[in-house]
């Protein structure tokens, strides 16, 4: 698929992005389309939240320039929506599902938390995502999945045009994560939203995403899963020999007769619990 | 006929014990301050600063004994000292969130120095137990225009934050890339705790803190999921337990801070049964 860049949902022209001093990305080139959901994968370090952090605004490129819905980027843009990876603030909170969503809505702005529009706006995010009955529920006693829907509900207040989701499938099983998938395609059918998706590894994707965002080594790849997902762009990504093996409608991306996915999934569950949400993007990508 | 009198008997009990000065000093003092403290308490519990909030009322004792000693009121040390410490931990921001350690040392240290302040001040042994455990019942006038005051100052701060509060509280990486400043909200909002705790500390003392300002909002968080009744439920039940407390110290002739101690506490023990069984010992308690 061919884009004009100044048609791109996403566009990222020669960037590079730096986090404590490491060279995140070298001089990449991207122009995602409206309306495509897109997969992002690559191994930890690769910078996946730090891509996402930098369309919000909160990572400046160190060269480059980036452009959202065609124009340069900043902070506090109500077209996105985010799901962060880490959670901090959530724990094991008693506050029921509706409070959790509605404390998004024009959540940035001084004075007291009321107001009927504000009522309005997140029943109607609460609506979307299908997540209404846990609206009364303490956020504390939802399942990992029940939990992601509703935080994907707060994604999706201020009707975002982009929606960022930073890992949602981590510590799901397999259920969850394909209804957690289903209901990121219905709401990019429903919504025409532009998706940015990360995971840790391609095959609960497969057969639901248009593109995959596949970063490694400083470098990016986007395009199709049968032309990214391959040994020869794998190996110049991790930038070591990499076999990729298609069985029973499955990838298996190996390195030394070593499964590099299964083996990251492993490797970040303890990131889910940090408390120092300011500095979680360094510590993930610190964590190679 | 039988519970007529007895709530006669009742009403003239209370008209008696209102006819002291300090009962009625210290009944104004305790609900003013007890309704502040419910609901600076809430958000507290909610952003999981209990450590935090103990801490600055220890800080706070070392600033009342100092004050004492150069000649000051101790509520203007203690103020001083706790808003101060509320500000320094607000500005430390997430590089403190972790440090149990550190936190711990510095309230020893606070203590510490305390205890060589009253030292010094030879008159100063009942002051001391008055500062650690509370004296409601020596509340003067003056002392009770600057608690409403200091409480006017919480709440008009608390009605001014409050959204953004939430906002950064639940969704702090959300918040951040909405523009939401965390390290200016989490100084605001520790420095509102310090006057608080300065607050409580004239009720039921620095080491008593918790009482007031812990276990109201602890109870609320468990009876209800939803944000405002949450609030309001803390501010009501710090007032009862405040006043329970009072009630009971005149006929029993013990420390209030000890009764208001006991009934917060029993108060979150009753919240923490499951919900049928807290009907019955509800109900049983309201029949014996």
């Amino acid at each position: 698929m061919q884009l004009l860049r100044a048609d791109a949902a996403l566009a990222f022209d020669r960037v590079s992005l730096q986090l404590g001093g490491r060279r995140v990305l070298e001089d990449v080139s991207l122009a995602i389309g409206t309306g495509e959901f897109i997969g992002l994968l690559g191994p930890n370090g690769a910078g996946k939240t730090t891509l996402m952090r930098a369309a919000l605004g909160l990572v400046r490129p160190a060269r480059g320039a980036i452009r959202v819905l065609g124009a340069p980027v900043g902070r506090g843009n109500p077209a996105i929506g985010y799901l962060p990876q880490s959670r901090s603030g959530l724990g094991d909170l008693r506050l029921n599902g509706r409070e959790v969503v509605t404390s998004a809505v024009d959540g940035h702005r001084w004075g007291l938390p009321v107001g009927r529009a504000r009522a309005r706006a997140a029943d109607r995010a609460l609506d979307l995502a299908g997540a209404q009955a846990l609206a009364d529920r303490p956020l504390g006693a939802m399942s990992g999945g029940e939990r992601q829907r509703l935080l994907i509900a707060q994604a999706l207040v201020g009707e975002p045009r982009i929606l960022l989701l930073d890992e949602p499938l981590i510590s799901l099983d397999l259920a969850h994560q394909k209804a957690t998938i289903e209901l990121v395609r219905r709401l990019r059918d429903e919504l025409k939203l532009t998706v940015l998706f990360s995971a840790h590894e391609v095959n609960p994707l497969i057969g639901a995403i248009d593109r995959v965002l596949y970063l490694g080594g400083g470098h990016a790849a986007l395009g199709p899963i049968e032309e990214v997902v391959t040994a020869p762009v794998l190996s110049r990504l991790y930038g070591m020999d990499i076999e990729v093996l298609r069985a029973g409608g499955r990838i298996f991306v190996m390195a030394g007769g070593y499964d590099m996915e299964h083996d990251e999934h492993r490797h970040d569950h303890g990131h889910a619990h940090g408390h120092d949400h300011s500095h979680h993007g360094h510590r993930h990508d610190a964590a190679l | 006929m039988a519970t007529r009198t007895a709530t006669t008997t009742a009403i003239t009990a209370i008209g008696t014990m209102l006819h002291y000065d300090f009962m009625r000093n210290a009944f104004a003092a305790a609900g003013i301050v007890a309704a502040v403290a419910g609901v600076v308490g809430y958000f507290v519990v909610l952003r999981a600063q209990a450590f935090a909030g103990h801490a600055l009322s220890h800080v706070g004792f070392a600033g009342a004994t100092g004050a004492l000693l150069i000649g000051l009121p101790p509520l203007a040390g203690l103020l001083v000292l706790s808003v101060g410490a509320g500000v320094a931990m607000g500005l430390l921001g997430d590089r403190l969130a972790q440090r149990d350690l550190a936190i711990g040392m510095v309230l020893a240290l606070a203590l510490g120095l305390g205890l060589l302040f009253v030292h010094f001040y030879t008159a100063g042994a009942n002051q001391a137990t008055a500062l650690l455990f509370g004296n409601v019942l020596a509340v003067g006038r003056a002392t009770l225009g600057w608690l409403a005051l200091l409480a006017l100052a919480c709440l008009a701060l608390m009605a001014a934050m409050a959204r953004p509060l939430v906002f950064a509280t639940l969704h702090p990486e959300l918040a951040e890339a909405k523009g939401v400043s965390l390290r200016l909200l989490g100084v605001l909002f520790l420095a509102t705790v310090g006057i608080a705790v300065a607050e409580a500390s004239q009720i039921v003392g620095v080491l008593l803190v918790f009482t007031l300002l812990i276990g109201p909002a602890a109870t609320a968080t468990r009876l209800t999921g939803r944000l405002g009744a949450g609030v309001l439920l803390a501010a009501v039940l710090a007032l009862a337990e405040a006043w329970a407390g009072l009630v009971l110290a005149y006929y029993t002739d013990w420390p209030a801070s000890s009764w208001i101690t006991l009934v917060s506490v029993a108060a979150y023990g009753l919240s923490l049964l499951p919900r049928g069984r807290r009907v019955a010992a509800a109900a049983h308690q309201h029949g014996g």
